[in-house]
């Protein structure tokens, strides 16, 4: 493997260079802060001729959705960028992109939810994004985002998946911070990611009916096609992954563990924070504690099978949520979590500290109480860690 | 009629004999729109990509796994048809110039109801009219929300029964007059708008082929009559849709480089508008004072249409 020169560069200008190596035909992107520097510097990319894709200056989200999925039917390779507002905003058409089999790619700068407004980060976005029928990878660091968005169409447009793909970059904890990160060769790229080759596309050489409703007769067919087309999505993207190791060496899987062997308690997190809680198993280690750490990097397909393996011995589970999934009684990752464990014949205790909403800070200190916290756990628990009242 | 004379008796042979909106379609005896889509892709040929809104149109002709549309075709939502019709100009103006598709003159058509036009579909429509994409959109107004069953839009005539607009002890029907969607198309500055009217079958087709040839945004509003919606007989939608043009209700016309121009003439004096409103059970409970009123707004519109017609000059004029 070449050693490349790493390259200090802010994490959402380094998404939209990786953006710019896929050979994107049409990218509808519309600014939302913390996503705008990918917006912008994706229209600097193509106005200085970087990249050969039309750049629709849309006057919305819903729009940026409907302009990607309108160039995915004539067979374009189509991006687009957002998170909150902007995300709420195309909720709408997230469902008919995967159904219709689009392989759109996304990157979303999660960020929370109004009310109040709140511009910092958390995972409020995509959480009601979560039956979407979107792939959704999560990153942790700016050399996750840039192997990750360098690999997502190759994801999305496989023959066995076809479907939309959704990559995770906590606003300004990632997309802000300047890093230093590597970028493989244009030409190894071009290797790796072939111009797409659709099934089927909009043209009067072939008239096709994209989009027809569908009464009792077909409808669940569809619906259960999208599922299982999801489902199986799995095995394609770790052998995706497989391969960006053996070319690149860096390794991902849907399922990530850091010093979990005979961990009696294991904490769960996904996105950003997981840098910050290895740190604090780090800590709780050398304080004794018999603490490891799961990252859930694949959200959706949700990653049932490799989780029960990664967590087999553990006492408890503590499930760090960066969102809440009100009136459920606790977060959206842990209620996943407590699904996945059901059928077991022995189970985890399973723990629930809902934390960094709306920016909040969430220190190595952090880690290191919740992970005392959970070690002494005896039955369930939800709680907003660290919120009054 | 400034055409050369027997136009109508040698014009039809010049129109495509293609047929891209077949038959077995699921419209209503007499649906105006369906008539209308099959004459506007007349107009525009086989080279040709309609986006299409949800609304009557996509539900009486995209049964999975039927389809009545010969050319390709696509539906996406309600609010989006020129947005997703902005998607496809793109996708295609990108795969062209990689060499991926044929270097052919492919156009993107937007299609959708007054509802998925002038109301929720608004801002959809006005930013892709204002990009500037080389498409063409066209609503087909029959005056409601007629797929979720004649709810009022911003395009229904006012003292109308609608489903959402009823006549009662309180109320006349319709309160709002129609929102004039051509003339903020105008304000878009786009090469060319147009009203339609299947009623008139050669005009129609002629503009959709007026648009189908510049390259850019243009529009074209069409009015659709709706035997269902407006409560009349189903045979008698060419009727009345003539008589929307005799009574001045529903001028056609274009604006050409910002050159408004009459395309069919009315005659002179028009008729009344009772003419057009007693054959359709929608403005059944009016007044003769409602109608009074009707008349006089038809009146002012079609002089304020005239003051266009007479002295703006066009662009070119100008420059
Ligand atoms: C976002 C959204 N809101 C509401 C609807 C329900 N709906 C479907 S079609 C329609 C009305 C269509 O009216 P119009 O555009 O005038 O077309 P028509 O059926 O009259 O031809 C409505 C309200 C929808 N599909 N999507
Ligand atoms: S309700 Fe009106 S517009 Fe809809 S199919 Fe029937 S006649 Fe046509
Ligand atoms: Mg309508």
């Amino acid at each position: 493997m070449a050693k490349r020169k790493r390259i200090g560069m802010e994490v959402a200008l380094a998404a939209a260079e990786a953006v710019g190596m896929c050979n994107v035909d049409v990218a509808a992107v519309y600014p939302i802060t913390p996503q705008s520097h990918i917006a912008e510097h994706l229209s600097e990319l193509v106005a200085d001729g970087k990249t050969d894709t039309e750049y629709v200056t849309v006057e919305s989200e819903h729009t940026s959705m409907s302009v990607c999925i309108g160039a995915s039917a004539t067979g374009a390779r189509a991006y687009t960028a957002t998170c909150s507002q902007g995300l709420m905003l195309m909720h709408e058409l997230l469902p008919i992109a995967s159904a219709m089999r689009c392989p759109i790619v996304m990157s979303v700068a999660n960020r929370p939810v109004n009310a109040p407004l709140n511009i910092l980060s958390d995972h409020s976005d995509i959480m009601p994004q979560r039956d979407s029928g979107w792939i959704v990878i999560f990153s942790e660091n700016g050399q996750e985002v840039v192997d990750l968005t360098l690999m997502a169409y190759r994801i999305a447009e496989d023959k066995d998946i076809m479907l939309p793909v959704i990559i995770g970059i906590d606003g300004f904890i990632l997309t802000h911070m300047v890093e230093p990160m590597e970028f493989p060769d244009q030409k190894e790229i071009d290797k790796f990611l072939p111009p797409y080759k659709p099934y089927a596309t909009l043209h009067p050489d072939k008239p096709l009916t994209m989009g027809a409703f569908a009464m009792p007769d077909f409808f669940p067919q569809m619906m259960k096609a999208k599922d299982m087309a999801l489902l199986n999505s799995k095995k394609t993207i770790v052998k995706v992954w497989d391969e960006w190791e053996r070319k690149f060496g860096r390794r991902y899987r849907p399922v990530e563990t850091y010093r979990t062997e005979g961990a009696e308690t294991i904490l769960v997190t996904m996105g950003s924070m997981s840098e910050t809680a290895e740190l604090g198993v780090d800590e709780l280690r050398d304080k004794g504690v018999s603490v490891g750490l799961v990252k859930i990097r694949l959200w959706r397909p949700f990653p049932s099978d490799e989780l029960k393996v990664a967590v087999k011995d553990a006492r408890v589970l503590a499930v760090m949520d960066r969102a809440v999934s009100p009136g459920t009684g606790g977060g959206p990752v842990f209620t996943d979590i407590k699904a996945v464990f059901y059928g077991e014949d022995s189970r985890p205790i399973i723990v629930n500290y809902v934390m960094g909403l709306g920016g909040v800070d969430v220190t190595v200190g952090d880690f290191v109480k919740m992970g005392e916290k959970a070690a002494k756990a005896k039955k369930e628990e939800y709680e907003f860690y660290g919120v009054m009242g | 009629m400034s055409i050369v004379e027997n136009f109508d008796l040698y014009a039809p042979r010049l129109i495509d004999k293609g047929e891209y909106f077949s038959m077995g379609h699921t419209g209503c005896a007499g649906c105006g729109e369906a008539l209308a889509t099959r004459l506007v892709l007349k107009g525009l040929g086989k080279d040709t990509i309609v986006s299409n809104a949800t609304g009557c149109l996509e539900i009486i002709s995209s049964r999975y796994p039927t389809t009545a549309w010969e050319i390709p075709w696509i539906h996406v939502a309600f609010e989006n048809a020129a947005a997703v019709a902005a998607g496809v100009e793109s996708g295609l103006k990108a795969l062209r110039r990689k060499g991926r598709i044929p270097d052919r003159d492919v156009k993107s058509v937007s299609m959708a109801g007054d509802g998925g036009t002038a109301d929720i579909g608004l801002q959809a429509l006005s930013g892709a009219m204002e990009r500037g994409h080389d498409m063409i959109h066209v609503c087909y107004d029959n005056e409601a929300y007629m797929n979720t069953g004649i709810q009022r839009s911003s395009q229904t005539p006012f003292g109308a029964w609608s489903t959402t607009s009823p006549p009662g002890e309180v109320s006349f029907g319709q309160r709002t007059w129609k929102k004039n969607i051509p003339e903020i198309m105008v304000a878009h500055n786009v090469a060319y708008v147009a009203t339609a009217n299947p009623s008139y079958p050669l005009d129609l087709i002629r503009k959709v082929e007026k648009a189908r040839k510049l390259k850019g945004p243009s529009y074209i509003h069409c009015l659709s009559v709706c035997p269902t919606g407006w409560r009349m007989d189903s045979s008698l939608t060419i009727k009345v849709g003539r008589l929307a043009l005799e009574t001045g209700i529903f001028p056609l016309y274009e604006v050409e480089n910002g050159k408004y121009r009459i395309t069919v003439d009315m005659p002179e004096p028009l008729r009344p508008v009772e003419d057009y409103l007693k054959l359709q059970g929608r403005f059944r409970h009016l007044r003769p004072d409602k109608i009074e009123e009707i008349q006089a707004r038809v009146n002012l519109e079609i002089k304020k249409l005239m003051n266009k017609v007479n002295y703006i000059q066009s662009w070119e004029e100008l420059g």
